[in-house]
């Protein structure tokens, strides 16, 4: 099977204007993917499928990606010369500057026909409140319907030209995304006999600890 | 029948054991009335997760349900007299459950079969399942276990009949069918926009009052 930059390449003498990039995998799986512009994302998506060197007709799978707004600091060194003859002395000045979060949606795609894969394909959304459509690809590959239904569920991506846009596993009035980073869980801890981490956080919560005095007079009950 | 409570018997056991041996039948209302009930107990058909497999299990011949008058499972909660919630209640099937458990006419019996309908069991700490089905369902018997095996089922059932047998059929501690002001309508939860409106039915369930110890 061709490379990622290898499909990358064809893609963008393909379809011109395309924004596609390859995202590489650092790690040993050395997984790489190909970024998708939203704008002509359906059209690579059809390329793909029907390209008879590629011919990705199944996709697999479709999940769903939250990346938290997250704040960049660059560290630059300016080079000053020192007193004298003495070494140089780097000045060091901290640039901060705020990296928007978005919402991100992978597929897996494989091909039935030719027996390879997986070819992985990113779509992110413009930011993670109000801008959050992206591109069906389900009129591509139909097995994206349930799981694109499962990622507008949990991450709160909406999926545009989506036949069937429903919420899969929550019931329809739930207004919430519970895979997304910032969900906060409803409250409703009960005690647990051994909590820790997290659950140890909300027992104290729940249950605040005993006046000192009042706990070593309730030891010494029976 | 008064409503005092019940005077020691005139008989010991043993005593009237004898004289069944001897072919008299010696026996209360109350008695006889608790054995047909607790010996036709009939579960309703209803399964949620793997425990329902092993509830399934214990139907069949190898364990064999019959032996304690509950083999016949019913697919209609009107001819049920008892509710094993077998499995993990999501907040999505919860009201589906506590609109089953309205549906089945007193008198009926609650098995919470599993650490998931017990307590959420591994998906407590999840955002969608119940924490337990006795926030909504007031619950006879709780059978522990991940799935329980069928012969903790079947002791769990075992347990039921000797809870109905020990039961008064008069006076303020009669079960709920027989106490003519009983609630016998549960509110079903309805779906909010972050969780089931109301979470607990409080009349059910309070959550425990505890006091932590600090470093606890």
């Amino acid at each position: 099977m061709e490379t990622p930059e290898q499909i990358r390449d064809r893609l963008l003498a393909r379809i011109p204007g395309a924004a596609v990039s390859v995202v590489v995998n650092p790690g040993p799986a050395a997984q790489h993917s190909l970024l998708l512009g939203a704008a002509h994302a359906r059209e690579i998506a059809e390329f793909l499928r029907d390209d008879p060197g590629l011919q990705l007709d199944f996709c697999s799978n479709v999940s769903g990606v939250d990346w938290l707004d997250r704040e960049i600091v660059e560290t630059i060194k300016t080079p000053t010369p020192g007193p004298g003859a003495g070494p140089a002395t780097f000045a060091e000045q901290k640039i901060r500057r705020p990296h928007p979060g978005y919402l991100e949606a992978v597929y897996h795609l494989y091909s039935m026909a030719l027996k390879h894969g997986p070819v992985v394909l990113r779509l992110r959304t413009a930011d993670r409140r109000d801008q959050v459509t992206l591109p069906s690809l389900t009129p591509v590959w139909r097995s994206c319907e349930f799981q694109e239904r499962e990622v507008f569920d949990l991450f709160g991506i909406v999926f545009a030209g989506h036949p069937d846009l429903r919420r899969i596993l929550m019931w329809d009035e739930f207004r919430d995304h519970p895979m997304r980073k910032d969900y906060a869980e409803p409250d409703d801890y009960e005690w647990e006999p051994t909590p820790h981490g997290d659950v140890l956080a909300k027992a104290k919560r729940h249950y605040p600890a005993a006046e000192p005095a009042a706990s070593v007079k309730g030891e010494a009950k029976p | 029948m008064s409503d005092d409570a019940p005077s020691p018997p005139a008989l010991t056991d043993a005593e009237r054991a004898e004289l069944r041996r001897q072919g008299i039948l010696l026996t209360s209302m109350q008695e006889l009335y608790n054995w047909g009930r607790s010996n036709s107990v009939w579960p309703l058909q209803f399964g949620l997760a793997c425990c329902a497999i092993e509830m399934i299990a214990a139907s069949m011949a190898r364990f064999d349900i019959a032996r304690f008058g509950s083999e016949v499972f019913r697919p209609s909660p009107r001819q049920a007299d008892l509710l094993i919630v077998s499995g993990t209640v999501t907040k999505k099937m919860a009201p589906q459950v506590v609109r089953i458990w309205n549906q089945m006419p007193e008198p009926k019996y609650c098995i919470a079969m599993g650490a998931c309908a017990i307590s959420g069991g591994p998906f407590k700490q999840g955002y969608n399942v119940l924490k337990g089905i006795d926030r909504y369902v007031p619950v006879d018997i709780y059978v522990p276990g991940c799935p329980p095996r069928p012969e903790a089922l079947l002791h769990g059932l075992i347990e039921l009949q000797k809870k109905i047998r020990g039961q008064a059929i008069s006076g303020r501690d009669a079960p709920r069918h027989l106490q003519p002001d009983a609630a016998c309508d549960y509110p079903v939860p309805g779906f909010g926009e972050h969780d089931l409106v109301p979470p607990k039915n409080p009349a059910v369930w309070q959550p425990p009052v505890l006091t932590r110890k600090e470093g606890a």
